[in-house]
């Protein structure tokens, strides 16, 4: 090293140019992304075998947009993940947000509308009260520093009993259109809400795999004190992953909103366990800092290619609930047993 | 990085901390301390836990402002706490508790929060991956950057942390117990590195339990004791005996060793386990301990010592061979069995396997002995406290009392709550492994001595440790390297011996 004591330290650049260890094509390591591709070919394969229809353009779009709302959901938790907390409460956001839109848009007369203000108004409302619900969440998880598994449990039943409030318990009807577009819109023949959920990810990808920002989420939930002794503003992070979570749940919520026309007061309800599975069976763990946007994807995809299959093979409604956690259970068993690794 | 700015071209001490007082509400953890840290100089910060080591790190490190005093770097006044990259440009530590990110790759663990970005302000992984090769082929390690940092060995983690370190400009580094967890082997690389780093002006200050580490490798030493700066001189003109007189407070040198009285070869066979062997872990040792005999297995890391006392220790299986304890055969791989069969474990690391932190002392000490805190599986307090008291005093644990949870006690004192845990069963063979590992001059000769106590009173002892101070005490020791019993020797040898067999060295040769 010709670095003398006299020179002025450097920023530890080499004066001395040595050619890079060329690391040789991709790394193992990377493959884990794409661990659960093998899975989705084979049920694609079984799909095909059990009904021709499966891989007909129709049903793989069918496909797409059932899970394109809660998917959402999936993406958002992989963040919250990551960065090495929980949140429950994106269930009860899922519904709560279009609920509370509707609340004040629709007519009065038609259920418990207010009809305060026009539809234009809903879209906003709807990502307002997703800022506002991530502002809360991590109001007590960052500010207060309390538990955010306990914290979004609260809230979770929090938001549902508010949106069971507001509607009375009903279902909100004659929506305005502006609420409604984004849910049952083609857009070059493909559902308005495929597209939305695709670029999402996409921009989840590159946030997470090609920002600082995104790479501060995987150093916060590796190991809190080493990102803040590299700089990170920690809490900082940690509010907008929060906060975009919500307001990622509250799109979802949207969208499904949009497809069946209407607001249930039990919109989202319960959907929160399948969320967590797909993000566990996609890669993420559960103790932070590991884990990627695109294993998520395949995970949601996976379970809901498999209900697709199971809906074509013609089992009947009653026992798909049943199937579908014995499903969760199978996956997570065969990716412990591809990973190797014990569950985290 | 506004590398011009950083201090490096001056004559004066490279850092200094003056009259520095801390204190934690009743607390005085620095009481007016002061240390001097010339430019190019390797110097060393000794005391037993709680003499305020950790507090002036911090403090040196810009983690915490002092309550009173001046900290001065290069002459100029520190930065404020909230200029990181200020602090980073004129010190750097490698703490004990790694900060790399075990999920995230080398390079990235070198580059966080100051990734490269390409023209779409995207982070540009193949710039940042050929800067972090360059770095670390400049401080010749040898490493992939694109490797998880988790799949990096605890000696390669700190070399990428010492990297990191001095990619922010920093020339002086302070380096916390870096030895704690490496093997001889590991140490000495360590120590050659620091060496070619000195050469190229880096100033270090090197914290270490381990005496004969700060003869090998320092040239001044400063020790603290009870949160006050006690002496600074060079390592050459201070003896061992007043370093520890020093630290310690006592005219005491290290104590001289009693021989011990020797084991009748007809005294009880305790531990009997033959042809031993898992894969390359270990193969086909035989080992025999007599009542009252002390036995050693020395090794470094890798040479499966610590996996061998774990299988008679009973935490796991070996493939072929029996272990056979006082007449009786443990279900292999099976605890609850060889606790029965009468043995008692101090494990590896305290951290891991040793402690429940949050728990208190008397819950830990008593965990492995349920059957005698009441009857039916019910837990009486009052006969838990009472044996938990008997256990403090017998190991002299410095405590309010036995409610205090163990991650309030100091590594020394938690140590010997580990002991007594491994002692509650009243075992007929204590298997301990690394024993002092972390552990302050005194609470070390308390817990060897302790352990020819306990041999003396007519129990095998097993001790895994490459710590030559905890093989001194043996009777005799089995060297092992790679996975084999290479060399025995009987209790007398030299140092010399010692360490080139675990070396895997002949010195006949």
């Amino acid at each position: 090293m010709p670095e003398t004591t006299a020179a002025p330290a450097e920023t530890g650049r080499p004066a001395r140019k040595g050619p890079g260890r060329s690391p040789g094509g991709l790394r193992l390591a990377r493959l884990r992304d794409f661990a659960l591709v093998p899975a989705i070919i084979a049920i694609a394969i079984v799909g095909q075998i059990v009904h021709p229809i499966f891989l007909q353009a129709d049903n793989l779009i069918n496909i797409l947009q059932t899970m394109s709302e809660i998917s959402l959901l999936v993406l958002a938790q992989a963040l919250v993940l990551i960065v090495g907390k929980m949140d429950l409460s994106l269930e009860s956001t899922f519904g709560l947000a279009p609920g509370v839109a509707a609340w004040l848009t629709v007519a009065v007369g038609t259920g418990s509308g207010l009809g305060l203000l026009s539809g234009f108004w809903a879209i906003p409302i709807t990502l307002a009260v997703g800022v506002l619900v991530g502002v809360v969440n991590a109001l007590f998880i960052v500010r207060f520093g309390l538990n955010g598994f306990i914290v979004t449990l609260g809230m979770l039943i929090v938001l549902r009993g508010l949106l069971t409030g507001i509607s009375g318990g009903q279902t909100f009807f004659n929506l305005p259109e502006s609420m409604t577009y984004l849910g049952s819109a083609m857009w070059l023949g493909v559902p308005a809400s495929i597209w939305i959920c695709l670029l999402l990810f996409a921009a989840g990808v590159l946030v997470m795999g090609f920002t600082g920002f995104g790479r501060s989420l995987y150093a916060i939930g590796g190991n809190v004190d080493a990102a803040k002794a590299a700089g990170i503003r920690t809490d900082r992070v940690l509010w907008i992953t929060l906060i975009a979570a919500s307001v990622l749940a509250a799109i979802g919520g949207l969208l499904l909103t949009g497809r069946l026309a209407s607001v249930a007061a039990a919109q989202g309800d319960g959907a929160i366990f399948t969320v967590f599975a797909a993000a566990v069976i996609g890669g993420v763990s559960l103790n932070g800092g590991k884990g990627t946007v695109f294993g998520a994807f395949t995970g949601i995809l996976l379970l809901y290619m498999i209900q697709n299959v199971l809906t074509l093979a013609g089992v009947p409604a009653q026992w798909i609930e049943a199937l579908n956690g014995a499903i969760i259970l199978t996956a997570l068993a065969l990716s412990r047993l591809t990973g190797g690794k014990t569950q985290e | 990085m506004g590398a011009s700015t950083s201090p490096s071209s001056v004559n004066g001490p490279v850092a200094e901390a003056e009259r520095i007082t801390k204190r934690y509400g009743e607390t005085v953890a620095l009481d007016g301390a002061h240390i001097t840290i010339m430019p190019g100089e390797t110097h060393a910060l000794v005391g037993r836990n709680g003499a305020g080591k950790s507090t002036l790190v911090s403090i040196l490190t810009g983690l915490q402002d002092p309550d009173e005093g001046e900290i001065r770097f290069a002459g100029r006044p520190a930065p404020r706490l909230s200029e990181r990259n200020a602090w980073r440009e004129r010190v750097a530590c490698v703490y004990q508790k790694s900060t790399i990110i075990p999920e995230l790759t080398v390079a990235e663990n070198l580059y966080l929060n100051r990734h490269d970005h390409n023209g779409l302000r995207l982070v540009s992984w193949k710039s940042m991956w050929r800067k972090a090769a360059d770095l670390l082929e400049a401080w010749s390690v040898d490493v992939d950057v694109r490797l998880p940092a988790k799949e990096l060995g605890v000696e390669q983690r700190q070399f990428v942390e010492i990297a990191r370190a001095l990619s922010f400009g920093a020339r002086f580094i302070i380096l916390d117990e870096p030895t704690a967890q490496l093997d001889g082997a590991a140490i000495s690389r360590l120590f050659d590195r620091m060496r070619a780093m000195r050469e190229q002006g880096v100033t270090f200050l090197f914290i270490s339990h381990h005496l004969q580490e700060i003869y090998e490798i320092c040239d001044t030493v400063t020790v603290f004791r009870d949160a006050r700066h006690i002496l600074t001189a060079p390592v050459m003109d201070l003896p061992q005996g007043d370093l520890v007189a020093a630290m310690t407070g006592e005219a005491a040198g290290l104590r001289e060793r009693k021989a011990r009285p020797s084991v009748p070869p007809d005294a009880e066979v305790i531990l009997d386990a033959r042809g031993l062997t898992d894969g390359d872990v270990y193969a086909g040792v035989d080992l025999r301990v007599r009542a009252g005999e002390i036995v050693g297995l020395a090794g470094l890391g890798g040479s499966g010592k610590t996996e061998l006392a774990e299988t008679i220790a009973g935490l796991r299986a070996p493939r072929e061979g029996t272990v056979e304890v006082a007449g009786r055969r443990p279900r292999a791989g099976s605890v609850p069995d060889s606790l029965a069969a009468g043995v008692g474990l101090v494990p590896r690391d305290r951290h891991h396997q040793g402690l429940i932190p949050l728990m208190s002392i008397a819950d830990n000490t008593t965990m492995t002995v349920p059957e005698r805190l009441g009857a039916a599986g019910l837990v009486s307090g009052r006969r838990r406290d009472d044996l938990a008291r008997e256990m403090i005093t017998n190991l002299a644990i410095k405590t309010p009392g036995p409610e205090l949870p163990v991650n309030g006690l100091s590594g020394g004192n938690q140590q010997k709550v580990v002991m007594a845990r491994a002692l509650a069963s009243d075992p007929r063979l204590l298997v301990l492994i690394t024993p002092t590992a972390g552990v302050d001059v005194r609470s070390k000769e308390f817990l060897l001595g302790k352990v020819e106590e306990i041999a003396g009173k007519g129990t095998g002892v097993v001790i895994a440790s490459d710590e030559l101070d905890d093989l001194r005490l043996c009777d005799r020791v089995l060297v092992m390297f790679h996975g084999r019993v290479t060399t025995e020797l009987a209790a007398g040898w030299h140092d010399h011996e010692m360490v080139a067999a675990m070396e895997g060295v002949d010195l006949d040769a």
